[in-house]
């Protein structure tokens, strides 16, 4: 079937553990919660995480264990308290996808271990957006070594099992606007984004998101990571990601749920609707791919 | 009270492929053999620290990121499964382990009055990071000995290198402080690994060592440059290269783990003891020890 709503979640676990401590994370959790009811009203049959708060190494790694249950704690806010989750994972369309993605030149697997680590930002925003399991959902780990093609690809493979199983899907990154977190611990009450710069940019970026611009923000994800992205990984690659699982254009209906700083980074709760409407597509600077062939060794040249 | 000490320090790299290999009981995935080289120099390293009768192991761990402040397991004891996120496929681990927490608040402390940030992590459902339980199991399988746990601040992602550098010696020197006034005889684990490319595929059997081999030759080079100033004893002109070396060879001591290791033991002008070098899908690693009275007889 299609892609019938996506978006963009923050995957810090403030508004899930401590909404109380400081406003904007109150609204943040607010903006979830709207999220959460427009989800459910799109009626989809599975929800799809990439996060990039799952890094991997070998090819990209998707979650099919059909129940994984742990009490999960953040090793950054460990002191914000203890997660317990049991989620449910819709096992056979993981499969379908790692499949998918295969036919594509992507190397991809799925795991299903007991006590596998689910990371924080999946978590948060599963135990937000989907309380009660109304949703199967599917999580995908973040490749660190994958650059803008076999991000893209990746994608584009979700949309071929999508296709081939006939499912309505929801499709989410998790991902923070500006990254850069404050290096010492401060008041919640104090919290801002961590510079006007990064400021300026995340405003830049809602913007574009509120208009439907999803691939016009994809194509500036370059620019992103050298302007606001504290460079933990080669690339900015959510959005790559998000445009590709949504069909890479601009004619969405976009809704900026919250936005405001969780210990300094950009935290959003974005919707995305398709839609009819929208501005046109522009002449892009980026490439398009449709089968990854591999990163032609160059290091080991 | 006798004044603590610092017995020893080691590069001890922690690639979960090693733990495989050995089959311990804790670890639920099996393996027919693989990457000897690397797991026979721990094998001696074991023997030398095990001769000097130490109280504790302090590690350090690239795979415990905490981006604000740099922080300490501060709960007594722990038990869980570590799985890791990486490889699950693996390792699979079940650990029980005692924590050092007085040793802990003391370095926190130190670190802390030297300038830098610094948290004990008082969470009792907390799960113990891949790198710290590899490295512990592979210098003590028999877990008999308390261990502190030091997270990775990451300050090369957030500064650079050099920032990274100065508030890795500054922590180095805090533990060193902290151990001299706690009496005790103390083991330092800096776990990483020299250069730090992986592959990005994995063989359909992992242990297969006939696709092992460094992921391009370049990292080689600096891999045995290192460990020809590391033979040598140039502790000064290892740290000093460090920018360059993170850089060109994406090594994981951008962690912080070699650069706080060896300011702990004062970056001595000794030769370290290498026993072993060998590649982890691709990756450059070392088993090396530092002792300052001497290579145990």
């Amino acid at each position: 079937m299609s892609v019938v709503i996506g978006g963009i979640v923050t995957g810090l676990p403030h508004p899930l553990l401590v909404p109380e401590q400081n406003p904007h994370w109150r609204r943040v959790r607010q903006g979830f919660e709207a999220f959460r009811e427009e989800i459910l009203a799109a009626k989809p049959d599975v929800l799809v995480i990439y996060s990039t708060m799952w890094p991997s190494v070998i090819g990209h790694q998707i979650q099919a264990d059909p129940e994984p249950e742990w009490v999960h704690v953040d090793e950054l806010f460990h002191d914000l308290g203890s997660i317990p989750y049991k989620f449910r994972i819709d096992a056979d369309f993981a499969h379908a996808w790692r499949e998918a993605a295969l036919e594509r030149g992507i190397h991809a697997r799925t795991v299903a271990y007991h006590g596998f680590p689910i990371d924080t930002g999946s978590v948060t925003a599963l135990k937000l957006l989907n309380p009660d399991n109304a949703i199967p959902a599917v999580i995908c780990s973040s490749n660190v070594y994958a650059d803008r093609a076999e991000t893209l690809v990746f994608a584009k493979s979700l949309r071929d099992a999508i296709e081939k199983t006939g499912k309505r899907a929801c499709v989410l990154a998790v991902m923070s606007l500006s990254n850069r977190l404050f290096t010492d611990f401060i008041d919640p009450a104090d919290d801002h984004i961590h510079s006007d710069k990064d400021e300026e940019w995340n405003q830049k970026l809602l913007q574009f998101l509120a208009e439907g611009r999803l691939e016009d923000t994809a194509q500036l994800s370059r620019q992103i990571q050298k302007q606001i992205r504290v460079k933990k990984v080669v690339n900015f690659k959510s959005l790559w990601w998000l445009s590709g699982a949504m069909g890479q254009h601009n004619r969405y209906e976009g809704k900026v749920h919250a936005y405001g700083p969780i210990m300094g980074t950009g935290a959003a709760v974005v919707r995305l609707t398709p839609s009819e409407d929208g501005i046109g597509d522009k002449e892009f600077d980026e490439d398009d791919v449709e089968v990854f062939r591999g990163d032609r060794d160059v290091l080991s040249d | 009270m006798s004044e603590g000490t610092i017995v020893a320090g080691a590069l001890a790299p922690h690639p979960p492929h090693l733990v495989y290999a050995e089959n311990p009981p804790q670890n639920e995935p099996v393996a027919e053999c693989g990457w000897e080289t690397l797991r026979w120099g721990y094998e001696r390293m074991r023997r030398d620290l095990d001769a000097l009768a130490y109280d504790v192991l302090v590690v350090f761990s690239p795979h415990w990121q905490t981006y604000i402040g740099t922080h300490f397991l501060g709960v007594p004891h722990f038990q869980n499964k570590s799985v890791d996120p990486i490889f699950p496929n693996l390792f699979r681990y079940d650990y029980t382990l005692d924590v050092d927490v007085p040793l802990a608040e003391a370095i926190c402390e130190e670190a802390r009055d030297a300038g830098l940030v610094t948290k004990m992590m008082r969470n009792p459902d907390f799960r113990v990071d891949y790198g710290t339980i590899v490295s512990c199991h592979m210098v003590r399988p028999r877990w008999d000995k308390p261990i502190v746990s030091i997270s990775s601040c990451r300050s090369h992602a957030y500064y650079s290198t050099e920032v990274m550098q100065e508030q890795a010696i500054a922590l180095g020197q805090a533990t060193a402080r902290a151990i001299e006034r706690s009496g005790k005889r103390a083991v330092l684990l800096a776990s990483c690994s020299l250069s730090h490319r992986h592959f990005v595929t994995e063989s359909e059997l992992p242990e297969d060592m006939s696709k092992e081999h460094i992921t391009n030759h370049n990292q080689y080079l600096w891999d045995m440059r290192i460990i020809q100033m590391i033979k040598e004893g140039r502790t000064k002109e290892l740290i000093d290269v460090q920018p360059e070396f993170i850089s060109q060879a994406i090594t994981e001591t951008d962690s912080g783990a070699l650069t706080w290791m060896l300011a702990a033991l004062g970056m001595p002008q000794l030769a370290g003891e290498v026993y072993a070098y060998g590649t982890v899908i691709g990756t450059g690693n070392a088993v090396v020890g530092w002792y300052p009275k001497g290579v145990p007889a």
